[in-house]
C-alpha cells in the first residue's frame, strides 16, 4: 500500500522538519518527503491541507483493563479509542487482575493486541510478584515474553529493601524500572491534596511529602545502584524542583506527568466531584504552574495521558469512595495542545513530549517521520474544536473531569504500520 | 467552581447541604423562622401542620441518637410522616449503592431525606443525582456528611450564640478540640464568619488542625489558656475514643490536661462567657464535670433549641 500524506504542516521533532509538504508511506515504512520518487504512484492521497502530521503520539501509561477487569474495559475499545486520539504506541501498567507477573499474561495480552491491529502495545510487567512488594518477579522471563519495563503501578513497595533489591536485578539485565513516588504511610487514607480545598470539604488529605519523600529514598537508591529509574507522574513543585537538581547531578532519570495535572488542581474538585478523584491527587494551583513550567523547559521528559477507564458504578459514589483515575487516550492531543498554546510552547516542543521523548523512555526506537521510518503517523487539525462528551469518546470509560469542555485540535488520521487505523470524517 | 447545588436559581433553599456560601440573610431567615418554634414545645399542643402529608425519610449511614431523634421530633412537631432508615444495618452491608437505596425510596414517594454518611460529600451526590433524575421536587437535608459539614448543629449553635448574646459582631468565639474530624466545627466556622463575628479561634494541638486551616478566616492557637483569654464563646468539640491514644494524641489524660476545659482555664474567658457542646460529652476528657454542669454551660439548652432550628429548616426547604 502505498499512501501520500499530501501538504500537511509536517513536524518531526527527531530530525527539525517543520515545513508544508508531502509526506510519502510505501509499505509501512516512510519513503520520504517533498518530491515523490520518480516513477512513484500512491494507492491513497490523503488530504492533510491545514493539518499537522507528526508521528503517532507515545503513551507511557494506558490502563486497558485486559485482563480481569473487562467490565471496565476491553482492548478493543481502548485501542480504538488510542488511535482515534493519535495515540499508536502505548505502555500499559501491570495493575490488572492478576497483575502482569506472568509471561502467559503477557503473551496473551500482545497476541490480542496484534491480532486488532490498532496501537502498539507495550506491557510494563510487575517489579515484584503480585506487585505485593515482597519477592522479585521473572523479569527476564517477563522481558522476553514483551514487557519494556518494570513497574509497581500505583501499588506503593513500601519495603525499601525489596525496592534496593528490585533495582539491582533489574540493572543486572537492563530491564528498565519505573516507579511513581508515593510514600504509603503519608498517603494512607488520603484522597485530596493537603490544603485548603481539602480542609474546607472535610476530605482526607495526602501530603506533597508524601510525594517528596519518595522521591528522595528513590533517588537515593538511584545514586547508589546507578540503576536508571523513570519517574512516573509527578504532581509536586516541590517533586520538580528534587527532580531538577537530582538530573543537575547527573543522575540516570526521566519522568513524566498525567496531562490532566497540566490543567486542573484541587479547586477543581469543586463540590465533590469524583471525577476529579485522580491518583497522585490534584495539587495545588502553584503545584501546577511548577509542572507546566517543567514540561516546557524539559525536567519532565514526557506528558503521558495516565488513562484510566472507569465505569459509572465506579463514580457515582462519594468522592472519596471513588474510583480514581480518568478516561485520557483521547484527550492527550488536545490537551498538550491547549498546554502549548497557553504557555506558547512552540508546537515542535510539544508534540515531543508525546512522541519523540515518551518513545526514548520506552526504549522502543525513534518516533520520526524520518525516511526508513515504520510509518506510525498522527495526522490532526490544530484548528478545529470540538466538545468533550461522553458520546464523543470512543473509550469505554466515560469519566473525565473535562466532560464539557472545548477543546483544539482533532485527529483526521492515524496510521500504524502505513495503515490507516482511524479516519474522522471532515466537518461540512 | 460549580455552583452549590443547595441554591434554587432564585437563591431559595432547596437543599441544605452546607453552610459554606449561605448567605447571611438566609441564615438569619432560619434563625427568625425557628424563634417562635422554640417555645412549640413548651405548648400542650407541640404541632403545627406546616409538613402535613410529607413523607421524611431519616437516612442514616452513620449511628446517631441526638440528631436522629431530634430530626425526628421536628418533622412530627411539622405533622410529616417520618420513616426512620438505619442503612449502617440493612441495605449498602448488602451491597446496594447510595444511590441505589435513593431510587428506591424516591419510589416510595419520599419529600425529604435528611441523610447522615460517614463520606464526605455524600448528600451533594443525592442532590446532584436527583436532579439528574428530574425529581426537583424532593428536598435534601445534610444531617452530618464524614468531617465535612453539620449545616443543622452549626445553625443550633448560632441560635444559641445569638440566643444568648444577641450579635455576632463583637463576639469571640474559641472552638476547642478535634477540629481535623470535625464537621460541627467546619460548618460552625462557617456560620460564624457569615455572620461577621470578631474573632473565631480554632485550638488544638498540631495533629488534629488541618492544613491552611486559616483560610477558613479563623485563628489558630495550640496553647488553650492563650486562645480563651477574653472568649464569650466556647464551643468544646468531641474527642473520639479512638483517637485517644494513637499517633494524634498519647493519652486522654495528657489532653485533658493540655486542653480540657475546666473552670481554671474558663477564669480566662470573658466572665458571662457561655460553654457550648454538641454532645455526645466525654466529661473529664475535653470537659470538666463542674464547667459541664456549671451555670455558664448552655448545653442543654442547646438541645432544645436543635428542635426549633430542625423543624425551621424542615418547613424552608419544604416550602421551596
Amino acid at each position: 500500500m502505498r499512501i501520500e500524506i499530501a501538504h500537511g504542516r509536517v513536524i518531526d521533532p527527531v530530525t527539525g522538519s517543520d515545513r508544508v509538504a508531502s509526506l510519502h508511506v510505501d509499505a509501512g515504512r516512510i519513503a520520504g518527503i517533498g518530491e515523490a520518487p520518480a516513477g512513484w504512484r500512491a494507492d491513497r492521497i490523503l488530504d492533510a491541507r491545514d493539518c499537522v502530521v507528526c508521528p503517532g503520539l507515545v503513551d507511557l501509561s494506558a490502563r486497558l483493563r485486559e485482563p480481569g477487569l473487562e467490565h471496565k474495559a476491553t482492548l478493543e475499545s481502548e485501542l480504538a479509542a488510542a488511535v482515534a486520539g493519535g495515540v499508536t504506541s502505548l505502555a500499559c501498567p501491570p495493575d490488572t487482575d492478576p497483575p502482569l507477573d506472568e509471561p502467559g499474561l503477557v503473551e496473551m495480552l500482545k497476541h490480542r493486541a496484534r491480532t486488532l491491529n490498532l496501537a502498539h502495545v507495550y506491557p510494563v510487567g510487575a517489579l515484584t510478584a503480585g506487585l505485593r512488594g515482597e519477592a522479585l518477579s521473572e523479569m527476564s522471563e517477563l522481558a522476553e515474553a514483551g514487557c519494556v519495563a518494570f513497574s509497581q503501578a500505583d501499588a506503593v513497595l513500601v519495603d525499601t529493601q525489596v525496592l534496593l533489591r528490585a533495582m539491582q536485578y533489574a540493572g543486572t539485565f537492563g530491564h528498565r524500572v519505573w516507579l511513581r513516588p508515593q510514600d504509603a504511610h503519608l498517603a494512607r487514607g488520603g484522597v485530596a491534596h493537603d490544603g485548603e480545598v481539602a480542609t474546607r470539604l472535610g476530605l482526607p488529605s495526602i501530603p506533597v511529602s508524601a510525594e517528596t519523600i519518595a522521591l528522595a529514598t528513590i533517588l537515593a537508591l538511584v545514586r547508589e545502584t546507578g540503576v536508571p529509574v523513570h519517574l512516573c507522574r509527578l504532581s509536586s513543585a516541590a517533586g520538580v524542583a528534587m527532580v531538577r537538581a537530582a538530573k543537575e547531578e547527573g543522575l540516570p532519570i526521566t519522568c513524566d506527568v498525567a496531562v490532566h495535572h497540566l490543567h486542573l488542581a484541587d479547586i477543581d474538585i469543586g463540590w465533590f466531584d469524583p471525577l476529579a478523584n485522580l491518583t497522585p491527587p490534584l495539587r495545588s494551583t502553584r503545584d501546577r504552574a511548577a509542572l507546566r513550567a517543567a514540561v516546557a523547559n524539559g525536567t519532565i521528559d514526557a506528558i503521558c495521558s495516565d488513562h484510566a477507564p472507569v465505569d459509572d458504578d465506579g463514580k457515582q459514589v462519594p468522592f472519596g469512595e471513588a474510583e480514581t483515575g480518568a478516561t485520557g487516550l483521547e484527550l492527550l492531543l488536545p490537551l498538550t495542545l491547549k498546554w502549548a498554546a497557553e504557555d506558547r510552547v512552540p508546537l515542535p516542543e510539544a508534540i515531543a513530549r508525546i512522541t519523540h521523548a515518551p518513545a526514548s523512555v520506552l526504549g522502543i526506537g525513534q518516533a520520526t517521520l524520518g525516511a526508513g521510518a515504520a510509518a506510525d503517523i498522527c495526522v490532526f487539525d490544530p484548528h478545529e474544536a470540538w466538545t468533550v462528551r461522553r458520546q464523543s469518546l470512543l473509550s469505554q470509560g466515560k469519566n473525565t473531569p473535562f466532560l464539557g469542555l472545548e477543546v483544539i485540535g482533532a485527529v483526521r488520521y492515524t496510521l500504524v504500520g502505513g495503515e490507516v487505523v482511524h479516519e474522522r470524517k471532515q466537518k461540512d | 467552581m460549580s455552583r452549590n447545588p443547595q441554591l434554587g436559581r432564585n437563591g431559595e433553599l432547596v437543599h441544605l447541604l452546607t453552610l459554606e456560601g449561605l448567605p447571611a440573610e438566609v441564615i438569619t431567615h432560619i434563625l427568625d423562622t425557628a424563634e417562635p418554634f422554640a417555645s412549640l414545645g413548651e405548648r400542650d399542643v407541640k404541632k403545627v401542620p406546616l409538613l402535613r402529608g410529607k413523607a421524611v425519610f431519616n437516612l442514616f449511614f452513620e449511628n446517631s441518637t441526638r440528631t436522629r431523634t431530634t430530626f425526628e421530633i421536628a418533622a412530627k412537631r411539622l405533622s410529616a410522616d417520618v420513616i426512620n432508615l438505619n442503612i449502617g444495618a440493612s441495605s449498602t452491608s448488602k451491597g446496594e449503592t447510595l444511590l441505589d437505596t435513593v431510587d428506591n425510596l424516591c419510589a416510595m414517594n419520599a419529600d425529604m431525606f435528611v441523610v447522615r454518611h460517614s463520606q464526605s460529600g455524600a448528600p451533594h451526590l443525592i442532590a446532584s443525582h436527583l436532579t439528574a433524575m428530574g425529581r426537583s421536587h424532593v428536598h435534601v437535608v445534610n444531617a452530618g456528611d464524614g468531617r465535612h459539614a453539620h449545616p443543622t448543629q452549626g445553625l443550633l449553635d448560632l441560635y444559641t450564640i445569638r440566643h444568648y448574646k444577641k450579635d455576632f459582631r463583637g463576639l469571640t468565639v474559641a472552638i476547642v478540640g478535634d477540629v481535623l474530624h470535625s464537621r460541627v466545627a467546619r460548618s460552625l466556622i462557617h456560620g460564624l464568619t457569615t455572620m461577621q463575628t470578631a474573632q473565631v479561634r480554632v485550638i488544638a494541638p498540631r495533629t488534629l488542625v488541618p492544613a491552611q486551616m486559616e483560610a477558613l478566616g479563623v485563628k489558630v492557637c495550640n496553647d488553650a489558656r492563650e486562645g480563651l483569654r477574653d472568649c464569650d464563646v466556647v464551643v468544646m468539640l468531641r474527642l473520639q475514643n479512638e483517637r485517644m491514644k494513637g499517633a494524634l494524641l498519647p493519652s486522654p489524660g495528657e489532653y485533658f490536661k493540655n486542653y480540657g476545659l475546666t473552670g481554671e482555664k474558663l477564669a480566662l474567658a470573658k466572665p458571662d462567657a457561655i460553654v457550648m457542646h454538641p454532645g455526645p460529652m466525654n466529661r473529664g476528657v475535653e470537659i470538666d464535670t463542674p464547667v459541664a454542669d456549671g451555670a455558664r454551660s448552655v448545653i442543654l439548652p442547646q438541645v432544645t433549641f436543635g428542635i426549633a432550628v430542625r423543624m425551621a429548616v424542615l418547613s424552608i426547604v419544604a416550602a421551596n
